[in-house]
């Protein structure tokens, strides 16, 4: 599980990204990326998230995210990808 | 806009600084009589919009000006709202070329100008005379927000 915490932005979306390319290396079967510490994202963060979840399809990984507040899940839906991800309200939500 | 700004910011270039650039606009947003959500939306919008310009506009350079002016929006008969400007000395391009790329195209990238259309309800991208461009854009508050005293009238100020 990868739990990013603070505003993922365009200065802080670099090291989300390495920190998910470094995850998905590793082919896990479930990637679970709870934002429950995450405030802010802006389009960079989406864009992170959308690269990590075509990687995490190639490898077979399911890609789960959890944990969103209501602003950082409205970018989601301005930009219409709340049906491209997995998304539920908490971790523990998602079944074992 | 002729009437002098509000509040006029000028920042560099730097992603750093776009936190800093979020917590004036929601501030600003919030004394406007947006609630949160509305806020961080249109905190987000202006975020997206600097990042563009960091981006594109200056190739990534860390230290060239952006300025951000902000006023209430009292034009009538509209109801009171937010009215942002932000103006930089970046290369010029034809604002009719400024459009969101397809939604249904899933890929990194790309989503900046979709989203300040979709937060703001009134957007405009010109060229600035000499050079830069300049964004202008409003977002009308809610109605409940329309009783409030107008800000630009609250000469003697309240707290």
């Amino acid at each position: 599980m990868v739990s990013p915490e603070g505003d993922i932005d365009m200065h802080r979306s670099p090291e989300f990204r390495n920190v998910l390319r470094g995850v998905n290396e590793k082919k896990p079967k479930r990637l679970i990326i709870n934002l429950e510490k995450v405030g802010y994202m802006d389009s960079s963060g989406l864009a992170t998230l959308v690269e990590c979840m075509r990687t995490a399809k190639n490898n077979k990984t399911e890609m789960i995210l959890c944990g969103m507040n209501d602003r950082v899940r409205a970018i989601f839906e301005i930009a219409r990808l709340d049906q491209f991800f997995i998304i539920v309200p908490t971790v523990d939500d998602i079944a074992v | 806009m002729t009437q002098r700004p509000h509040i006029r910011v000028e920042l560099l270039s730097n992603p750093i600084y776009l936190s800093g650039a979020r917590e004036l606009v929601g501030s600003v947003s919030r004394r406007l009589g947006f609630d949160d959500l509305q806020c961080s939306k249109i905190a987000l919008a202006v975020d997206e919009a600097l990042c563009n310009i960091i981006r594109h506009g200056y190739n990534r350079q860390p230290d060239k000006p952006i300025w951000i002016s902000i006023w209430p929006d009292v034009t009538e008969p509209q109801p009171l709202g937010i009215r942002l400007v932000i103006e930089d000395e970046a290369r010029q391009v034809d604002p009719s070329t400024l459009k969101g790329r397809a939604l249904d195209d899933i890929r990194p990238g790309g989503l900046g100008v979709h989203i300040i259309r979709e937060v703001m309800d009134e957007v405009t991208f010109a060229k600035r005379n000499g050079k830069g461009m300049r964004l202008t854009m409003v977002k009308h508050a809610p109605h409940t927000a329309c009783t409030r005293k107008k800000p630009a009238q609250d000469a003697k100020g309240s707290p």
